[in-house]
């Protein structure tokens, strides 16, 4: 019952090679479907984001030959020279790929500590392998098992819970004056990269209204099209500054364009309701005397970026105490699996037993003629009981005692000392 | 065993204290929920606190300082859970905490006053007392939320803040709670007022007499009523009503600490 990884990820490979090598959903159904029916994996499972490919799966024997044809096959699926990913390929067997996996799902393993979205990533992968029946028994706990880490770690640790980026940073800030931001509406000045980080940001927390306002009215247009938000006209600001609750500029200019006696107008229209400015300019878009204004909060680019600084050192603090819930979960995991592997071996050493009791009763039992039927019966069941006594009361044990199992560390080793390699479950 | 519900309380209290502390500083969601439930446990274990020593003096609880202010905490508590487990959020239980320890451990570590009893009996009176201090312990929670606002805001403002800002409530629900409690005291004290004139009433025959406590209660009654309008208007929302919130927090001790020593019919609240 090994469990075999291979895959790449941002640290192995350039993301030339990630994207040759990432599978789309039906990829990774046509890919489980092959893999399984050319007999290289009897459960399977492809996890393929923007910054990783992997393939987790159950080889139906026991061997650590798995690998290298999970390789092959990737070189052939994706028609990438087998050279070329080789270098990029990482292979974890056993408790190495269940770590893998688990560290993966806490977020230690992303490209931005901590990140959530990997763990949304994870269970969709699942669930679709889970649905289309490539997944088994060992898959299915080892998955069940990420998801757990990946829940305690998020709920326990503080390694998801602050923002990484100057977007995420302003936006959660602006949670901590308003609360959600699905009653909430904002207004973005410029349409360029930074406001759209900041877009999907307010999108992804739920924001109800989005105004967008910019000097190229095609551009804004275009964002409020695939954002859903409406277009204001560049220079509108009595309307534009009555309504929304959040304030984003990224534009290029050289001197500020929200003055103070324009913010002091606006709150004075808008009753002073509370107004967050997140001034993401350079140079400053927003007058930093407006900073005084009755309820309003402004934010500039650096006060994020020392945001985001702090909250990585924070981030990175955290990272034993999510290594230590990993640890416990692979601990327990492998435990699960030396069990189940254990009653496999206790059935096929009942079955060497019995066999042994019949040939034994045959050959020597048999031959005694001074026994009745019924004294060689009794013997026959006396011998029943005895096997029964040496073999079942350590096997209960061994199910019930989980230090007795920690301690046999390869139960492989028990099934080589007591079977052969045939009689192997 | 005779002072079991008192040190249940505490630990009650003191454990609920350390479990918002927790919250509030690392955000486990598992430490607020357990402060909680410790919060829940000791409010049960108080109000057996307050029965028993009712039932060693042979009085009700608010008839000497002592037993008064430990009620004012068991309210104070409860009103608060309340408002916990009505807004969600429970990252000022951290800041409610130490007045109720406070309240609890002052009243009963304290020995109790030795009075007559006192000529006012009936279930009006005993509303009328209950409803006031209830008023009271609202009164003390907006004043709570009112400065955990504006010690928020003004780390929001400076830019000057830590990993406890993360956790604290949003300003605006902040003055949602602030607005909640005071509607809570306001309905209280306007009952338990109105109860109280009713008692008067029959005890003496008029309901006018002089009375400071009457004054400046009508007054508390009137500036938490204008703190309720003005916190929802442009010109006051935010910092201002917050500040009028504490300023009427300050009449109210005014009215405990002061008031009550001039009045020849209220005794502390």
């Amino acid at each position: 019952m090994e469990i075999v990884l291979v895959g790449l990820n941002h640290r192995t490979a350039p993301v030339e090679v990630r994207e040759r090598v990432s599978f789309t959903a039906e990829q990774s159904r046509k890919a489980a479907e092959e893999l399984r029916s050319r007999g290289i994996l009897a459960e399977t499972l492809v996890l393929s984001t923007c910054n990783r490919s992997e393939i987790y799966g159950v080889p139906p024997e026991s061997s650590h030959e798995s690998a290298p044809g999970l390789s092959s096959f990737l070189s052939e699926f994706h028609a990438v020279r087998a050279d070329v990913l080789s270098v990029s390929l990482y292979h974890h067997y056993d408790r190495e790929a269940v770590r893998h996996l688990f560290r993966v799902a806490a977020g230690l393993d992303s490209m931005l500590l901590g990140e959530a979205e990997i763990l949304g990533q994870v269970r969709e992968a699942y669930r679709y392998a889970h649905e289309n029946g490539a997944t088994g028994p060992v898959l299915n706990r080892l998955f069940q098992g990420a998801l757990e880490v990946g829940k305690r770690v998020r709920t326990e640790t503080e390694l998801g819970t602050r923002p990484m980026s100057v977007a995420s940073a302003g936006v959660k800030l602006a949670e901590r004056i308003f609360g959600k931001m699905n009653e909430r509406s904002a207004l973005v000045l410029g349409a360029g990269t930074i406001s759209e980080q900041v877009v999907n940001q307010l999108r992804d927390r739920g924001i109800a209204r989005l105004f967008i306002m910019n000097r190229s009215r095609e551009r804004a247009d275009e964002l409020a099209q695939r954002f859903g938000g409406r277009v204001v006209g560049w220079g509108e600001w009595e309307i534009a500054l009555k309504v929304p609750d959040v304030v984003v500029s990224s534009v290029s200019a050289e001197e500020p364009v929200l003055r103070r006696e324009m913010l002091q107008a606006a709150m004075a229209a808008r009753g002073n309701r509370a107004l967050f400015l997140m001034d993401l300019g350079m140079p400053r878009n927003i007058e930093a005397a407006a900073a005084d204004l009755y309820n309003i909060y402004v934010y500039n680019l650096d006060d994020l970026k020392e945001i985001v600084e702090q909250n990585r050192h924070a981030r990175e603090s955290e990272v034993p105490r999510a290594e230590g819930i990993v640890d416990e979960h692979v601990g327990k995991f492998l435990s699960w699996q030396a069990s189940v592997e254990l009653v496999g071996l206790v059935d096929a050493l009942r079955a060497r037993l019995r066999e042994e009791r019949a040939a034994f009763i045959h050959a020597r039992i048999e031959t005694m003629n001074h026994l009745n039927a019924a004294e060689r019966q009794r013997m026959e069941t006396m011998m029943d009981e005895l096997l029964e006594k040496l073999l079942v009361e350590p096997a209960e044990r061994l199910r019930g005692e989980k230090e007795l199992r920690r301690k046999i560390q390869n139960v492989e080793a028990l099934r080589d000392l007591f079977l052969s390699n045939r009689e192997k479950p | 065993m005779k002072d079991l519900f008192l040190l249940l309380t505490i630990f009650a209290y003191a454990g609920s204290l350390a479990l918002y502390l927790r919250f509030l500083v690392t955000g486990k969601e598992i430490a607020g929920r357990l402060g909680t439930v410790l919060l829940g446990l000791g409010l049960v274990a108080h109000y057996f606190a307050l029965l028993e020593r009712s039932r060693g003096l042979h009085t009700v609880p608010y008839h000497d300082l002592y037993g008064a202010m430990s009620l004012f905490g068991w309210l104070l508590a409860l009103t608060y859970l309340g408002l916990e487990l009505f807004h969600r959020q429970r990252s000022v239980g951290a800041f409610v905490l130490p007045f109720i320890l406070v309240f609890f451990v002052a009243a009963h570590l304290a020995p109790a006053d030795r009075l007559s009893p006192p000529p006012a009996k009936g279930i009006a009176f005993a509303f009328h007392v209950t409803l006031s201090i209830l008023a009271y312990a609202a009164f003390a929670l907006s004043f709570v939320f009112s400065l955990v606002f504006l010690s928020e805001q003004r780390l929001l403002k400076s830019h000057k803040f830590g990993s406890v800002v993360w956790r604290l409530p949003p300003l605006e629900l902040l003055e949602r709670m602030s607005r909640s409690s005071v509607l809570v005291g306001l309905i209280s004290i306007a009952i338990g007022t109105a109860l109280g004139f009713l008692w008067v009433d029959r005890l003496h025959g008029q309901i006018w007499y002089y009375d400071p406590k009457y004054a400046v209660t009508l007054m508390l009654l009137a500036l938490y009523v204008l703190y309720f309008h003005l916190a929802r208007t442009a010109t006051w929302r935010g910092a201002r009503a917050s500040k009028l919130c504490i300023f009427n927090f300050v009449v109210v001790i005014l009215n405990f600490a002061v008031v009550g020593y001039l009045s020849h019919s209220h005794r502390y609240f």
